[in-house]
């Protein structure tokens, strides 16, 4: 690797197809080894649906309970404000749905780049202020361990590469372009091995909790 | 041959008025961004520089860069300092073939040994010598005998500055650009499929004036014409910004002139000055023309993952990884949990009872 140049096509081939195995690969194999664990039989006369509450659950825990809003108001705004951002980065900037498209075929419509542009400040200040939080808080701060700061930075890098990248910080572009892949990158590798999963587990836990409520008859 | 004269009288015979070379010397400096005050410096010493010796080889190319600064600048003044070196050798140009043609080009590097400019387009065949020879001389023999009494050497276009088409995958010939075999001597990449021809009469200029070459890229290249890249000065960058983008070559969009990154525009990784000089004598350049930047003067540009897909998009055939990973993923899975299963009842088989009976034995 002589240059820049080769640096980007490295991460645009063969980089990103071992990325994207690896993140594949662990992920089905993590979900299906949770969903193949399943539940201890329930021998009881089952007194409600387990379907119907189970989704509903996965959809009402989006909203946090009146008392965690009271005691964690700063956790909770901050954490929507930088999963929004992140999603609309991710799914609605023209240079990452064009990706999507030439790899699944699908398209939408995207955001103007200066709306992506503010939403992305707006997100990594967002995750700075919850790092802060986390380092100031003494609770916080015993419960924290190397994960939980090691997929802060996981989820950190992406963006500010993919913000020097965007406005043009750092010569050549092709370097800068190729970091922010390669941050991308190293995100997915480590994705289903880290707190990370909890993009698809959240579901399942919410899942089984509204389900087996369900199941008893009471509210969840 | 080199001649006495020097390049100022000879531009007074062919009747360019000194007011005419001045012009040229300004635009000349304002595009190689020196200050003003370079421009006195330039006319005078361009005016007493002699005609310096160039010897122009040509390896595995196309004769596109020749093309494109014999076509396109023969009516301009860059032309005008094109006659005023003494291009001693170029097997594409020249009268004299053959035998006739070699000899000149050795009396050439003999008589001005230590100070010509070699000139090289094309890459040089690594694997075999035998893939590319020039009067029975391979090119890799060829190029480090000129470059011994080479000044400074110029590798013009991107097969000599990189490789090149020659050197795009599988590169069969075993294709390397002029910087992995000449070492010792000053060297600057001139790239582009073809390069700008301003750019090369900017070069030489800048050598006759200065006596030195001018300053340079990590890639070895004017950072004059390569200091930035074609987004940055591209005039549909307001469309880029605005995120108004054409998605097919004859859609509104299209029409209307917005950004062509999703048609594959290469112009955000690409370091060339086409945005601003232009092609054909400032008529237009490939993004005004309705086409995407390929990228020409970037290393490995054949190899970037196709013309036509977006800078964002990985090379590699990420839907058919992901097919071939989700079904690993899947099988392991699945033997994830036949072994838990399997775990969790050899437990329950092992799992003994403990009676009453027996812990009142112990």
């Amino acid at each position: 690797m002589n240059n820049a140049m080769d640096f980007l096509l490295w991460v645009r081939g063969p980089a990103f197809d071992v990325a994207v195995a690896v993140f594949v690969i662990g992920v089905l194999m993590r979900l299906l080894e949770i969903f193949l664990l399943g539940r201890r039989p329930n021998l009881s006369e089952a007194r409600g649906s387990q379907v119907g509450p189970g989704l509903k659950t996965v959809a009402t825990r989006f909203l946090a309970e009146s008392g965690t809003l009271r005691r964690a108001l700063f956790i909770v705004i901050g954490g929507y404000v930088f999963h929004l951002g992140f999603f609309i980065i991710l799914l609605l900037f023209v240079p990452h749905i064009e990706l999507i498209h030439a790899t699944f075929g699908i398209e939408w419509a995207g955001l103007p780049t200066p709306v992506v542009d503010i939403i992305t400040v707006v997100t990594l200040v967002a995750l700075i202020a919850l790092l802060g939080y986390r380092l100031a808080h003494p609770v916080l701060r015993f419960l924290s361990g190397f994960e939980d700061y090691l997929v802060w930075v996981l989820t950190f890098l992406p963006l500010v590469t993919g913000y020097l990248a965007f406005h043009r910080l750092v010569n050549p572009y092709s370097l800068v372009l190729g970091l922010h892949i390669l941050s991308v990158e190293i995100l997915l590798i480590l994705f289903p091995f880290t707190k990370l999963m909890h993009t698809f587990t959240t579901f399942l836990a919410r899942w089984y909790n509204g389900a087996m409520a369900g199941r008893r008859g009471v509210e969840s | 041959m080199t001649e006495a004269k020097t390049l100022g009288e000879t531009l007074r015979r062919q009747g360019v008025s000194r007011r005419g070379f001045l012009k040229f010397c300004a635009a000349t400096a304002s595009v190689m961004a020196l200050p003003p005050s370079m421009v006195p410096v330039m006319a005078a010493a361009l005016e007493k520089a002699r005609r310096p010796s160039v010897i122009w080889l040509s390896f595995q190319e196309c004769t596109g860069c020749t093309e494109s600064l014999t076509r396109s600048h023969a009516p301009t003044l860059e032309g005008l300092i094109f006659d005023f070196i003494s291009l001693d050798y170029h097997h594409t140009l020249q009268a004299a073939s053959g035998d006739a043609a070699e000899a000149a080009r050795e009396t050439a590097m003999h008589e001005n040994f230590g100070r010509y400019l070699l000139v090289v387009d094309g890459s040089l065949p690594n694997d075999n010598n035998g893939y590319s020879t020039i009067a029975g001389v391979s090119n890799l023999d060829m190029l480090k005998q000129a470059a011994e009494g080479a000044a400074a050497v110029i590798a013009v276009g991107s097969c000599a500055a990189f490789g090149g088409l020659p050197h795009a995958a599988p590169n069969p010939t075993g294709a390397v650009p002029v910087s992995e075999i000449i070492h010792d001597k000053p060297l600057i990449n001139i790239s582009g499929c073809p390069p700008i021809p301003v750019v090369i009469s900017g070069v030489l200029a800048h050598f006759l004036t200065f006596g030195r070459l001018p300053e340079l890229d990590a890639l070895n290249r004017p950072l004059a014409f390569f200091g930035q890249s074609i987004h940055d000065r591209c005039y549909r960058r307001p469309f880029y910004d605005k995120g108004l983008f054409a998605e097919t070559f004859d859609d509104e969009g299209a029409k209307k002139g917005w950004c062509l990154y999703r048609l594959g525009c290469k112009g955000p990784m690409t370091y060339n000055a086409c945005a601003t000089t232009k092609w054909n004598q400032g008529v237009s350049w490939p993004i005004e023309a309705g086409h995407g930047c390929l990228g020409c003067s970037e290393p490995n540009f054949w190899d970037a993952g196709g013309f036509y897909r977006a800078l964002s998009v990985p090379t590699a055939d990420i839907a058919r990884t992901a097919g071939y990973a989700a079904a690993a993923g899947l099988a392991l899975g699945a033997a994830a949990g036949v072994m838990n299963r399997r775990k969790t009842s050899t437990a329950v088989e092992q799992h003994e009872t403990v009676t009453v009976d027996d812990l009142e034995k112990s």
